[in-house]
C-alpha cells in the first residue's frame, strides 16, 4: 500500500514547486511551465539550464542559484518536461551570451530538449548542450540506447555553473562539459524500489533479502540481483564495476560523490562513504574532493550510488570548490 | 477511401477516447518494460485534445493533425509526446491546405508521420517500437484497406522482438515476449481509424 504525505497524486509537481518557492524566496517559479529560475541573473553570462522528470529532488531545482544553474525545468514524476516548458526556461535564462542545456541520456529528455533547442534557435537564441551518460551499469553500444545519465550530472552542473559564472563562453562551456562527461562514471545499487505517486505501486519487485546492482534512477533494471551484502562488499563491487568499465588506472586524482537514492538514511550513506573512500585509498587513488548526501534521488528508493570523476584538469577542482548559493549543493 | 475533416476528427477523437479508456493497461505494459507512465502521459494529452474540441471543434482538415500535434508535444512529455507530436505534425504538413484526402494522399500523410517518428526517435522497424505497428498499417492502407487482424498480428510480432531502442532496451532479452507500450498505443491509433473510416470489408 502507498503511504505518502501528499494531497492529490496528480498534483504533486505543482504542490511541491509552490512549496519550494515559498521556502526559497530568492527564486522565481514560472507556474505555467513548472520552471524554477534565479531571481537575479548575471548579464552577459551563459545561462545554464538543467531539468528532467521530477522525483529526483533536490535535483534539479535545488541547484538553481548563483554559481550553478540559472533555471531548472521540472517535468512530471519520472517524465521529461515538454519542449514548451524547456523553451520558457531558455527564454528567461538567456542573458545575451547563449544558453547551455545539461541533459541526461534518456530518449524522452533528449527529444524534448532537442525540440526546445530548435524552437529557441528560431528565436535567435544560441543554444548548445551536453548529454550526460555516466551510468556504467549499462552496456554502451550503437545497438542500445546507451548509458543513462545519473548522479554524476550534479558534478557537471557544478563545474559548468562555476565556469559560466567566471565568464566562460558558450563554446568553452560546451568543450568543458564534454570533457567532464568523458571522465565521469557512476553506478548504483537499490535495496527497495520506489513508488511513483500516480502509479501507487512499486516500479519493480525486490525480495526482502535482495539487492540489485546497477539500478537506474527510475528503477530501470541493473546488471545483477543478489542477496543483500555488507556495505564494504557493496563498495568493493561498485568500485570494481567502475574500474572494469572505465579501465582507469589507480594513479588517478578523483572527485567522489556518494549519493543517496531517497530512502537511505545519512547514517548508512556515511558508513558506505567510509568503505568507498577507504578502498579507493587502499588502491592508491588520490581523492581531492568528496561529497555525501541526497543529490539525485529516485523518490523513495532505498539505495546509494557512487560517482567518480577523474580530475583531468586542475581547474575542475577549483570549479567544484568555488562558492555557490544553490541551496542543495 | 476518401478522408474528410469530419472523418479525421472522428478518428482522432476515438483515438483520444481509447487512450483514456486504456490508460491503466498502457501504463501496466510500461511498468513491465519501461517506467510505467505511458498511459498516464498519453491520457493527459488525449484529455486536453478532447477538452479543446468540446470548446472549439477543428475547422480545417489540417487543424485536426496540427491541434493533436500541439497537445501531444506540450501536454504529454516523456518520449511519447515528441514522437506522436512529431508524427501528427508531419501529417499536418503532408495534408497542407487540402480539405479532403484521396486514399493515396492518406497513405502519403501516414507515411510522413512514420518518417517523423523514425527521425525524431532515431529508430527503425524491428526495434520493438511504435514503428513496428505503423509499418504494417501503411502497407495495408496502400491497398486501401486496414484490418484489425493486421494490427493484432503486428502487435504479436512486436511482442516477440527484443527492444533495442527506448527505455525497454535496458532490459535486453528480458524485453522479449513483453508488450511494447508505444506499439500498443499505436494499435489504438489505427483501430480508431478503422472505426472512423469506411474500408471495404469492415
Amino acid at each position: 500500500m502507498m503511504k505518502k504525505i501528499i494531497n492529490q497524486p496528480d498534483q504533486v509537481l505543482a504542490d511541491m514547486l509552490k512549496g519550494y518557492k515559498l521556502v526559497h524566496d530568492d527564486v522565481f517559479y514560472l507556474e505555467e511551465t513548472h520552471v524554477i529560475t534565479r531571481s537575479h541573473f548575471t548579464s552577459k553570462k551563459v545561462g545554464i539550464i538543467s531539468g528532467g522528470g521530477s522525483g529526483h529532488e533536490p535535483a534539479h531545482a535545488g541547484f538553481v542559484g548563483e554559481g550553478m544553474l540559472d533555471a531548472a525545468v521540472c517535468g512530471h514524476v519520472f517524465t521529461s518536461p515538454t519542449p514548451d516548458q524547456v523553451l520558457s526556461a531558455i527564454q528567461v535564462a538567456d542573458q545575451g551570451a547563449g544558453v547551455f542545456l545539461v541533459i541526461k541520456n534518456y530518449s524522452g529528455d533528449c527529444m524534448n530538449f532537442d525540440m526546445a533547442k530548435e524552437l529557441a534557435e528560431l528565436e535567435g537564441i544560441p543554444v548548445d548542450f551536453v548529454i550526460v551518460n555516466d551510468d556504467v551499469a549499462v552496456f554502451d553500444s550503437s545497438y542500445t540506447e546507451g548509458r543513462r545519465g545519473v548522479a554524476g550530472t550534479i558534478l557537471v552542473h557544478k563545474i559548468v555553473g562555476a565556469a559560466a559564472e567566471n565568464g566562460a563562453s558558450l563554446e568553452e562551456i560546451k568543450k568543458l562539459a564534454e570533457s567532464v562527461v568523458a571522465h565521469l562514471a557512476s553506478v548504483g545499487v537499490a535495496i527497495k524500489p520506489s513508488i511513483v505517486p500516480e502509479v501507487g505501486k512499486p516500479g519493480f519487485e525486490l525480495e526482502e533479502d535482495e539487492m540489485e546492482f546497477g539500478i537506474g534512477i527510475h528503477g530501470e533494471p541493473g546488471y545483477s540481483r543478489e542477496k543483500i551484502k555488507p556495505s564494504r562488499e557493496i563498495a568493493e563491487e561498485l568500485i570494481h564495476k567502475i574500474e572494469v568499465e572505465t579501465k582507469w588506472t589507480t594513479d588517478q586524482t578523483l572527485a567522489v560523490l556518494i549519493n543517496g537514492m531517497g530512502a537511505t538514511p545519512l547514517m548508512e550513506q556515511y558508513i558506505f562513504a567510509h568503505d568507498c573512500l577507504t578502498i579507493l585509498q587502499e588502491k592508491g587513488y588520490t581523492v581531492q574532493f568528496k561529497k555525501v548526501g541526497n543529490y539525485m534521488t529516485a523518490i523513495d528508493m532505498a539505495g546509494v550510488s557512487l560517482t567518480l570523476l577523474q580530475l583531468e584538469d586542475e581547474k575542475w577542482l577549483d570549479y567544484l570548490t568555488q562558492s555557490t548559493l544553490a541551496p542543495a549543493w | 477511401m476518401i478522408v474528410t475533416k469530419d472523418l479525421t476528427h472522428k478518428w482522432f477523437t476515438l483515438f483520444a477516447e481509447k487512450v483514456i479508456q486504456e490508460k491503466e493497461q498502457l501504463s501496466e505494459y510500461d511498468r513491465i518494460i519501461g517506467d510505467g507512465d505511458h498511459g498516464m502521459n498519453m491520457a493527459r494529452g488525449a484529455q486536453q485534445l478532447i477538452t479543446l474540441w468540446q470548446a472549439v471543434p477543428p475547422v480545417h482538415l489540417s487543424d485536426v493533425f496540427k491541434q493533436a500535434a500541439m497537445k501531444w508535444i506540450s501536454g504529454v512529455g516523456g518520449a511519447s509526446g515528441p514522437l506522436y507530436g512529431t508524427a501528427f505534425l508531419e501529417m499536418a504538413k503532408a495534408v497542407g491546405a487540402k480539405e479532403e484526402l484521396s486514399n493515396d494522399e492518406l497513405v502519403t500523410a501516414v507515411k510522413a508521420g512514420f518518417e517523423g517518428i523514425k527521425k525524431r526517435g532515431k529508430s527503425d522497424i524491428g526495434q520493438k517500437t511504435m514503428l513496428d505497428l505503423w509499418a504494417p498499417a501503411v502497407q495495408d492502407l496502400e491497398k486501401d484497406e486496414l484490418t484489425m487482424a493486421t494490427l493484432q498480428t503486428a502487435l504479436t510480432k512486436t511482442n516477440e522482438l527484443k527492444a533495442t531502442k527506448g527505455r525497454a532496451s535496458f532490459l535486453g532479452d528480458r524485453s522479449i515476449n513483453e508488450v511494447d507500450p508505444g506499439a500498443a498505443s499505436s494499435k489504438l491509433f489505427f483501430e480508431a481509424l478503422i472505426e472512423a473510416g469506411e474500408f471495404g470489408g469492415n
